[in-house]
């Protein structure tokens, strides 16, 4: 571990940032078309070609509006909640491999992930599990009752659907025998993605991923119909930009794991047939890898404009009568077909 | 001094100012928030030792699924500052910390014993001992039976909150 | 290296902590987080042990410690709740029906 290993290490980390942060931009712009396409609507298209800025605009106009902390709220908490929301929703991407070969840099084999540790899946869910504390304690430092109830709604959620979420996991990491990321995404070698050995774990890890997202059908913490704004309500300006862009960076974060997991990873099928050189490959992944996370993005958005909002006992209901059933069965059958096949 | 030196002394450091304002912070919320910076505290201090299971679960368990709970409960309860915490000084606000120096050196007397051998510095085996394959493989052999209890005394908690929490029993 | 008296003085400190905590607060909330101090600094006397003996029965017993932990905390959170249902306060001194 020398400058160059930590430059490198730092490179990487700068270029993920960046990219995030620019598709978290056009990922505003994006939703704010598809709902206008899903309801007939134009949508923006006054700023920049086609309304390509809007968001930037947006963001503009969020940093020059006024810092407002109500009187009797806990302004050290108040401002620590949405700190905790980015940072978490940012740390998870340091374990998503998003190429498998390795490339030559400045003398150096460099992997395309920032740390491949070998309990990555675990390191997945306990900083999904670590994101609760943004809403919750934004909820509860506002010091007015329908953050509050936000927040209390967003802890009960995010414990309960966490249990599917990582019983919807075993079965990936029954079949791959690793918690590595890389390891399970070299064994979806050509067709055997997991989305064709465990359509069931799938479906539940999905609809565990829209729940810890806090996306509809699910956003019951912000509904506004009924809690103003929920845990966000006494938020504005930067503060308020910053739970924004974590929403989006969640759903980054989500679509990139369930990638990762469920969809191959970078893999691209029967790509080493074409002979193509190292650095070609990396590419030709990498832009694989964009496509999957791009088409999962699109599928939140068109989810969110398509479906109605639970209500909070069919919430639980399906949490709990479900999802975490389904998941134990979906165990138990790749349990029976890992002994018997 | 290593990196791992400086990494361990910064984090006790952490985890020990972090429980001391466990105990004295009158406001529930913020005792439960300074408990979870004392739980992360002590999973790097695991790192340090090699143990990257027993941390990774350390965040996950207490800091990612009790103290959720916790803190689900304070709110539900909208609990307020414990008011005559320093007010009222009674017999219990000094008998539990002379009891509580007493009970320290105590334990730091014992701990005086424990020196010299392999207790100088951390086993090379403790590497692969750490990983998530090796306590996976003694906990389905060697311990499977108290793994079998620990399922079955998870079961009975999970039959026993839900029936305390329940409004009226039926 | 770090001799293994240090993670123990670490420990037994933090044992100390949890213990005054228990002894002296009353919000029956606190009093169990600091239960949870304690069995985390008991934890951490294991791993310590499991690292330097190069034995993993300890980094096991944290294991179960974690399970039993959760267990608690499950039930005791429900027990808080029953007392505040009852009582509307969770400041131990107001259960006292069993005492004399």
């Amino acid at each position: 571990m020398d400058v160059l290993d930590i430059a490198i290490a730092l490179i990487k980390i700068v270029v993920m940032f960046v990219v995030v942060l620019l598709t978290v931009a056009e990922l505003v712009y994006t939703e704010r078309k598809i709902s206008a396409w899903i309801q007939n609507r134009v949508g923006p298209n006054r700023v920049g070609w086609l309304g390509l800025l809007q968001p930037y605009a947006d963001v503009v106009k969020l940093l020059l509006k006024e810092d407002i902390v109500p009187a009797a709220a806990n302004r050290f908490i108040h401002t620590l909640a949405p700190v905790i929301s980015i940072g978490v929703a940012f740390s998870t991407l340091a374990v998503i491999p998003i190429a498998g070969p390795t490339i030559t840099l400045f003398g150096r084999t460099v992997h395309m992930v920032i740390a491949d540790v070998n309990v990555g899946i675990l390191y997945v869910l306990a900083l999904t599990s670590m994101g609760v504390y943004g809403l919750t304690l934004s909820g509860w430092a506002s010091n007015n009752k329908y953050s509050l109830l936000g927040g209390l709604r967003s802890a009960a959620q995010m414990i309960s659907y966490e249990l599917s979420m990582g019983l919807s996991l075993i079965g990936v990491i029954m079949i791959t025998g690793s918690l590595q990321l890389t390891d399970i995404v070299h064994h979806q070698h050509g067709w055997m993605w997991n989305l064709v050995l465990q359509p069931v774990g799938f479906i539940t890890f999905l609809v565990a991923s829209f729940a810890e997202t806090n996306r509809a059908p699910f956003d019951l913490p912000e509904a506004e119909p009924e809690l103003v704004g929920g845990y966000h309500t006494e938020y504005s300006s930067f503060k308020f930009a910053l739970f924004f862009l974590a929403e989006y960076a969640n759903m980054i974060t989500s679509s990139a794991v369930i990638t990762t997991l469920y969809l191959g990873g970078w893999q691209v099928p029967y790509l080493e047939t074409f002979g193509l050189s190292d650095g070609w490959m990396v590419l030709v992944q990498i832009l694989a890898f964009m496509l999957k996370v791009a088409f999962l993005l699109f599928f939140f958005q068109w989810v969110r404009w398509s479906v109605p909002r639970f209500r909070y006992d069919q919430l639980m209901n399906l949490g709990w009568k479900v999802m975490l059933p389904l998941a134990i069965a979906n165990i138990v059958l790749t349990g029976a077909l890992l002994l018997f096949l | 001094m290593t990196f791992e030196t400086i990494l361990f002394y910064v984090l006790a450091l952490a985890g020990i100012v972090s429980a001391l304002l466990v105990i004295t912070r009158r406001n529930p919320m913020h005792a439960a928030l300074f408990l979870i910076v004392n739980f992360v505290a002590l999973a790097g201090i695991y790192l340090t030792l090699h143990a990257q299971f027993v941390a990774i679960t350390q965040v996950l368990v207490y800091a990612g699924a009790i103290m959720v709970l916790v803190l689900f409960v304070i709110m539900l309860l909208n609990l307020q500052n414990e008011q005559d915490l320093f007010e009222k000084r009674s017999w219990r606000s000094y008998s539990g910390p002379i009891l509580s120096l007493l009970l320290l050196a105590l334990l730091l007397r014992t701990v005086a014993f424990v020196s010299g051998g392999s207790f100088d510095r951390i086993s090379p085996e403790s590497e692969r001992i750490g990983t998530v394959a090796n306590i996976g493989q003694q906990l389905f052999t060697a311990f499977v039976f108290p793994f079998e209890m620990a399922s079955l005394l998870l079961l009975a908690a999970m039959v026993g909150a839900v029936i305390l929490a329940k409004k009226r029993f039926p | 290296m770090i001799p293994i008296s240090h993670y123990l003085i670490l420990s037994a400190v933090m044992f100390t902590i949890g213990c005054a905590g228990v002894l002296t607060r009353r919000n029956a909330i606190i009093i169990f987080m600091c239960i949870e101090l304690m069995l985390n600094s008991v934890n951490l006397t294991f791993v310590a042990f499991s690292a330097y003996l190069g034995d993993s029965a300890g980094q096991i017993i944290v294991f179960f410690v974690m399970a039993v932990a959760a267990a608690e905390a499950a039930v005791g959170l429900a027990i808080v709740l029953a007392l505040f249902r009852n009582k509307k306060s969770v400041d131990i001194n107001d259960v006292n029906i069993l005492k004399w």
